[in-house]
C-alpha cells in the first residue's frame, strides 16, 4: 500500500521583548537561577499580570507579514495544569479568540529525489502566551530544582494547517517561518537557547483516503535536523504499526536525538483537561486600527517582495534573489555593495560564493564579515575594469580578509595588476605553443577546446597577471 | 467608642497622640481579643514604633490627616514583612515580601498598622467559621457569628480595636459582617480599589473596601484606599475623587428604589421592620420611594456559586507547596506532594469550592455551567441598569436573618450560601454596595440596611448614609464587652 504523510506544525517563537509578557522582569538568557523574577513570575499570592504591549506589537507584525487577520479583540485564557515549573498552576495563553488568524507562507522544498518546488502552506492561527520555567534535575541529589527565569517569557505560538506531506516540506516550512520571524525581528532565532521550538503533528493515511489518520505529536524539537530525523522515524514507525495490524493511538511523544527514535510521553488517556476559561485578571486585548496601521507602515520589506525587486532591479536570477534574501543582513550587505559601485551580478556571485564560503568555514555571519560592503565593492570594481582577473581577485580577497587592507592597496603593493602589454604576453604564448605541438595539432583538426588548456600555462608563466581572455585570443591568432 | 473622624481631629488639635491611640487599641485588644479571636497577628512593638514615628513626623510639621491613626488590615492584603495567611494553614508561614496597593496607600497616608484581622479561609465563607485560626465571635453576642469573610475586621471595629479596618467583598464579605456587627462598610465599584497584592479568591468579583463606624469614616478611608493602579489590569482609569464631597448634600428629591424581590419570603420580620423604619426616615429627609423589580435576583446564587468557585479553583492552584507556604512533610512522588500538601493545607470549604470550580470548568460541562452562569451575570447587571432608570439608589436588607449561632449551619453549606441572596447581585454586576446599621433585632443583634448605587456613585451613597446617620444613632451603638 502507498502511504501519504500528513504533517502540521506548532511553533513556539520566543519574542524579542526586553521584559516578560506580564511583568517587568528581564528576558535575558543565562542569568543565575531565579534572579529574573517579578512577583507575578513566581506567582506570589495577590500578584497580577500586566500585558506587555511590545509582545502584542510583535504579534501584529507577524500577522501582517503573513497576510493574516489581526483580530481587533482577542481573549487571554487560563490553561490549568500542575507542574513545578508552572508557578501559577496555569499558563496564560489564548484559546478561543487568538490575536492572529489565517495567513500563509510560501516554502521552497528540496525533496530527497526530484526537482525543487514551491508550495503555499496555510496557517491556522498564532496566539500570544507565556513560557514556563525550567526544571533542573542535575546537582540536586535526586531532587529537582526550579529556575523561573524563563517563566513569563513571551511566546507567539504559530499553528499551521496540516498541509505538509513530507519531512522535506515540514523542514522547508520551519525554515521559511524561521527566516520570516528573524527577518521581521520578532524572534532572535537562537535555537540552542530555545527561541524557536517546534511541535510536529504526524499522521499517515492510505493514499487517496480523505480523512486523516490518527496523529501523534512530537514535542519540542529545536533543530531542523531533528525535525527531519524525528518525522522520518515516526512516519516509518506508524506505517510499520498499521501494516502489522495495530492501530495508532493518539499520543504525545518525544524524540531522542541520541537514539534517533521517538518514544511515548503520554497517551490520550493521560491527556490533561486544561479547563480553559477567560483570564479574569486581563481584560480583552483590544488592538486599535491606528496601531495596526502604524505597524504596517513600519514593517520592513518582506523577503518575497525583496526577491521580486532584486530580480527586477538588478537582473538577478530567481535563485540568486532568493539566496541573497536568506536574511535581512545578507540582503542589506548585497545592496550596500552595489550602492558602493559594484556590478550587481558580480556582487551577487562574490557574496554567494567566496564571502559566504569563508564565513561558513569560520562560523561567522555576514554581520561579522571582516570585509565591508564598501571594501568588497572596491575589489569588484577592479575586476570590472580589468585591473585584475578573477583568480587574482580571489587572492586579493583573502588578503583583504586577513589584513583589512583595501583591494587597491593590496593590488598596488603586491604588483598584481593584470598584464595587458601584448608584447610581454606574446613571448609567453610563443614559449607555451613551442612546448605543446600536440595541442596545436588537435586544435587545427577541429578540437576548439584544445587551446583552452594552454591558457592556464600562459597564466602560470605570467605569474597570474595575464588577462586570460587576451591570452586565448593570442593563442588562437598564432595557431591559425 | 471613637470614630476615625474624631481621631483625626484629636490628632490634628494635639488632644491626643498616635502613641496614645495605639496604646488604647492594644489595651482593648489585650482585654477582648482572647474572647473574640478577631485578629490573627498583633504586633505591638511595630505598632508602637510606628506610632512614635508618626508623632515625631507630626511634631516636625507633617500634616497628613490620617498620620498616626491605628489600622487593622484584613489578613488578605500582602504587606511587606507581615504574615499574610489569608486565614489558611497553607499560608501560615508566609511573610509577604511585597505590599499590596491598598497597604502601600495606607502606609503613604501615615496610618499605623497594629494587627491583621481574622477571616474565612481565602475569603470563602459568610460566618468566619472557616478560618484555620478558629472562628471569630460576634462582639454583640459571642455565641453568634460575626459574618464573613471579613468577620475579623467587622468584629475588631465593633469592639473598638481600631476605628477602621480594611475588608474585601466578593459576594457580600464587607456588607454582611458589617450588618451582623452593627458597623458601616462599603464595597466600591469593581475596579476602584486595586487588587494588586490582594490574595485572589474570585478575580472578577473581589473588591477591597473600608469598614468603620460611620459613612463619613468610610469616605475618609476610601479616599486613601481607592485609585487607579497600572499594576492591576482591571483597575479603572477613573479620575481620583473626594468621596467626602457629597456627605452634606441634602436628600430632597432623592428617588429610592425598593426591589420587591428583596422583601419577599424568607426575610426576617425584625429586619423587614427595621428596613421599613429606615425607609420612613429617608422619606422624612425628603426622599421618594419607587417600587422596582430585580427579576433575576434568585439566579444570583447559582450564577455566583459557579463563577466564584471556577475562578477560585484556578487562583488557588499556585498553592502547591513548591515555592512558599505549606508543604507536606510526607515524601513521595510529585503528585503525592501536590495531593498531600493541598489536602493538609486547605480547609473543607476551600476544598469544596475548588472541586466545584474544577467541575464546572471541565471538558463537557463548561458550556452548561460556566457559560450559562456568565449569561445570567449579564442579565443581573441588566436588571440593575433597568432599575436605575427609575431610581437614584436601591435600598433593601443586607441579609435575610441576623447573625446565627456558631456551629448552627456547619452541616449545611447550602443554607449558608442562601444567606447571600441580597449581596451577590452587586458583585456580579460590579456595582457599589454598602451596609449601614439601622436597628437591633429582638434578639439584640444588629441589622444592616443595604444601599446599592450605580457605577461610580460611591460619593453619593456615602452622602445618603451620612445624612441618615446625622438624624439617627444606630451607628453609635456599641456592644457590651
Amino acid at each position: 500500500m502507498k502511504w501519504e504523510v500528513v504533517i502540521g506544525l506548532e511553533v513556539h517563537t520566543q519574542l524579542t521583548t526586553k521584559s516578560k509578557i506580564f511583568s517587568a522582569a528581564s528576558t535575558a538568557f543565562g542569568a543565575a537561577p531565579n534572579t529574573q523574577t517579578a512577583v507575578v513570575d513566581i506567582a506570589l499570592p495577590g500578584a497580577l499580570p500586566v500585558m506587555n504591549r511590545g509582545a502584542v506589537e510583535r504579534a501584529i507584525q507577524f500577522g501582517l507579514a503573513i497576510g493574516a487577520k489581526v483580530n481587533r479583540k482577542s481573549i487571554f485564557a487560563r490553561k490549568n495544569y500542575f507542574y513545578p515549573d508552572l508557578p501559577k498552576g496555569y499558563q496564560i495563553s489564548q484559546f478561543e479568540l487568538p490575536v492572529v488568524e489565517g495567513g500563509a507562507i510560501t516554502i521552497q522544498v528540496q525533496p530527497a529525489k526530484g526537482d525543487p518546488y514551491e508550495k503555499v502552506i496555510n496557517l491556522t492561527r498564532a496566539h500570544l502566551e507565556e513560557d514556563a520555567g525550567k526544571s533542573v534535575h542535575e546537582d540536586f541529589h535526586g531532587a529537582s530544582g526550579i529556575d523561573l527565569n524563563r517563566a513569563g517569557t513571551p511566546l507567539l505560538e504559530i499553528v499551521s494547517e496540516p498541509e505538509m506531506r513530507s519531512a522535506a516540506e515540514a523542514v522547508a516550512y520551519a525554515k521559511a517561518l524561521y527566516s520570516l520571524v528573524t527577518w521581521i525581528g520578532i524572534c532572535d532565532g537562537n535555537m540552542q537557547e530555545g527561541s524557536f521550538r517546534c511541535d510536529v503533528n504526524v499522521s499517515v493515511r492510505p493514499e487517496g483516503q480523505a480523512e486523516f489518520g490518527t496523529r501523534r505529536e512530537i514535542k519540542n524539537l529545536n533543530s531542523f535536523k531533528f525535525i527531519e530525523q524525528a518525522i522520518k522515524y515516526e512516519v516509518q514507525w506508524q506505517i510499520d504499526e498499521i501494516e502489522s495490524g495495530r492501530k495508532i493511538q493518539q499520543a504525545t511523544i518525544l524524540f531522542d536525538p541520541d537514539s534517533g527514535e521517538t518514544r511515548m510521553m503520554r497517551s490520550k488517556e493521560d491527556a490533561h483537561d486544561y479547563r480553559y476559561f477567560p483570564d479574569p485578571d486581563l481584560p480583552p486585548l483590544v488592538i486599535s486600527e491606528e496601531w495596526v496601521e502604524r505597524v504596517q507602515r513600519e514593517l520592513p520589506e518582506l523577503p518575497v517582495a525583496m526577491q521580486a525587486r532584486f530580480a527586477e532591479q538588478y537582473g538577478l536570477s530567481a535563485y540568486d534573489a532568493r539566496t541573497l534574501t536568506a536574511s535581512k543582513e545578507l540582503a542589506a550587505f548585497f545592496e550596500a555593495t552595489v550602492a558602493a559601485g559594484a556590478d550587481a551580478k558580480l556582487a551577487a556571485n562574490w557574496i554567494m560564493g567566496d564571502i559566504s564560503a569563508t564565513l561558513n568555514r569560520e562560523e561567522k555571519t555576514i554581520a561579522d564579515c571582516p570585509v565591508s560592503s564598501d571594501a568588497l565593492a572596491g575589489l569588484i570594481k577592479r575586476i570590472s575594469d580589468n585591473t585584475i582577473n578573477n583568480k587574482t581577485a580571489k587572492d586579493v580577497l583573502k588578503k583583504m580578509w586577513e589584513s583589512g587592507d583595501a583591494a587597491d592597496v593590496i593590488i598596488e603593493r603586491d604588483g598584481l595588476k593584470q598584464e595587458t602589454d601584448t608584447g610581454a604576453i606574446e613571448a609567453i604564448v610563443d614559449a607555451v605553443l613551442a612546448a605543446n605541438p600536440k595541442a596545436i595539432e588537435e586544435y587545427r583538426s577541429g578540437k576548439e577546446k584544445a587551446l583552452n588548456a594552454l591558457v592556464g600555462q600562459v597564466m602560470k608563466g605570467s605569474g597570474g597577471k595575464a588577462n586570460p581572455g587576451m591570452a586565448l585570443e593570442l593563442l588562437k591568432k598564432k595557431v591559425s | 467608642m471613637q470614630t476615625l473622624k474624631q481621631q483625626i481631629d484629636a490628632l490634628a488639635s494635639g488632644q491626643t497622640t498616635s502613641v496614645a491611640l495605639v496604646t488604647e487599641s492594644l489595651a482593648r485588644i489585650a482585654a477582648h481579643n482572647g474572647t473574640l479571636n478577631a485578629l490573627i497577628t498583633i504586633d505591638a512593638d511595630k505598632a508602637l514604633a510606628g506610632a512614635a514615628a508618626a508623632d515625631a513626623a507630626r511634631a516636625a510639621g507633617d500634616t497628613r490627616p490620617l498620620l498616626g491613626v491605628p489600622l487593622i488590615h484584613k489578613d488578605i492584603f500582602c504587606h511587606e514583612g507581615w504574615k499574610t495567611s489569608c486565614g489558611s494553614k497553607m499560608l501560615d508561614n508566609f511573610i509577604a515580601p511585597y505590599s499590596s496597593q491598598v497597604a502601600e496607600n495606607c502606609d503613604a497616608a501615615g496610618m499605623v498598622v497594629i494587627a491583621r484581622a481574622n477571616m474565612d479561609e481565602f475569603a470563602m465563607g459568610s460566618a468566619n467559621e472557616n478560618s484555620f485560626y478558629g472562628p471569630v465571635k460576634n462582639p454583640w453576642n459571642t455565641q453568634t457569628v460575626p459574618g464573613g469573610s471579613s468577620g475579623g475586621s467587622a468584629a475588631a471595629v465593633a469592639a473598638g480595636f481600631s476605628a477602621v479596618a480594611t475588608g474585601t467583598d466578593t459576594g457580600g464579605s464587607i456588607r454582611q459582617p458589617a450588618a451582623f456587627c452593627g458597623i458601616t462598610g462599603i464595597k466600591p465599584t469593581y475596579g476602584i480599589v486595586s487588587r494588586y497584592g490582594m490574595v485572589a479568591f474570585a478575580s472578577s468579583l473581589d473588591q477591597g473596601g473600608p469598614m468603620a463606624h460611620t459613612a463619613e469614616d468610610c469616605a475618609l478611608m476610601l479616599n486613601v484606599m481607592a485609585g487607579f493602579d497600572e499594576r492591576d489590569s482591571t483597575s479603572l482609569e477613573h479620575a481620583k475623587e473626594d468621596y467626602t464631597r457629597e456627605l452634606n448634600t441634602p436628600l430632597a428629591g432623592l428617588k429610592i428604589g425598593l426591589p420587591r424581590e428583596y422583601f419577599a419570603e424568607g426575610l426576617n420580620a425584625d429586619i423587614a421592620a427595621a428596613i421599613n423604619a429606615a425607609v420612613e426616615q429617608y422619606k422624612a429627609l425628603g426622599a421618594t420611594i419607587v417600587d422596582i423589580s430585580l427579576p433575576n435576583t434568585k439566579l444570583a446564587i447559582p450564577s455566583y456559586y459557579v463563577i466564584a468557585p471556577a475562578e477560585a479553583s484556578s487562583n488557588l492552584s499556585r498553592f502547591d507547596g513548591v515555592r512558599y507556604g505549606h508543604r507536606t512533610a510526607k515524601t513521595g512522588s510529585l503528585d503525592d506532594m501536590y495531593e498531600q500538601t493541598r489536602a493538609e493545607g486547605f480547609g473543607a470549604e476551600v476544598k469544596r469550592r475548588i472541586l466545584t470550580g474544577a467541575y464546572v470548568l471541565s471538558h463537557g460541562y463548561y458550556d452548561a455551567y460556566y457559560l450559562q452562569a456568565q449569561k445570567i451575570r449579564r442579565l443581573i447587571a441588566n436588571d440593575f441598569q433597568a432599575a436605575f432608570e427609575q431610581c437614584d439608589v436601591i435600598m433593601g436588607p443586607v441579609t435575610p436573618t441576623t447573625a446565627w449561632n456558631i456551629g448552627e449551619k456547619n452541616a449545611d453549606p447550602i443554607a449558608v450560601y442562601l444567606e447571600d441572596i441580597y449581596t451577590l447581585g452587586v458583585n456580579l454586576a460590579g456595582l457599589p454596595g454598602m451596609s449601614v446599621p439601622v436597628g437591633l433585632a429582638s434578639n439584640g443583634l444588629p441589622i444592616g440596611l443595604q444601599i446599592i448605587g450605580n457605577y461610580f456613585s460611591e460619593a453619593k451613597m456615602l452622602g445618603i448614609a451620612h445624612q441618615y446617620q446625622q438624624v439617627t444613632d444606630w451607628h453609635t451603638k456599641a456592644p457590651q464587652l
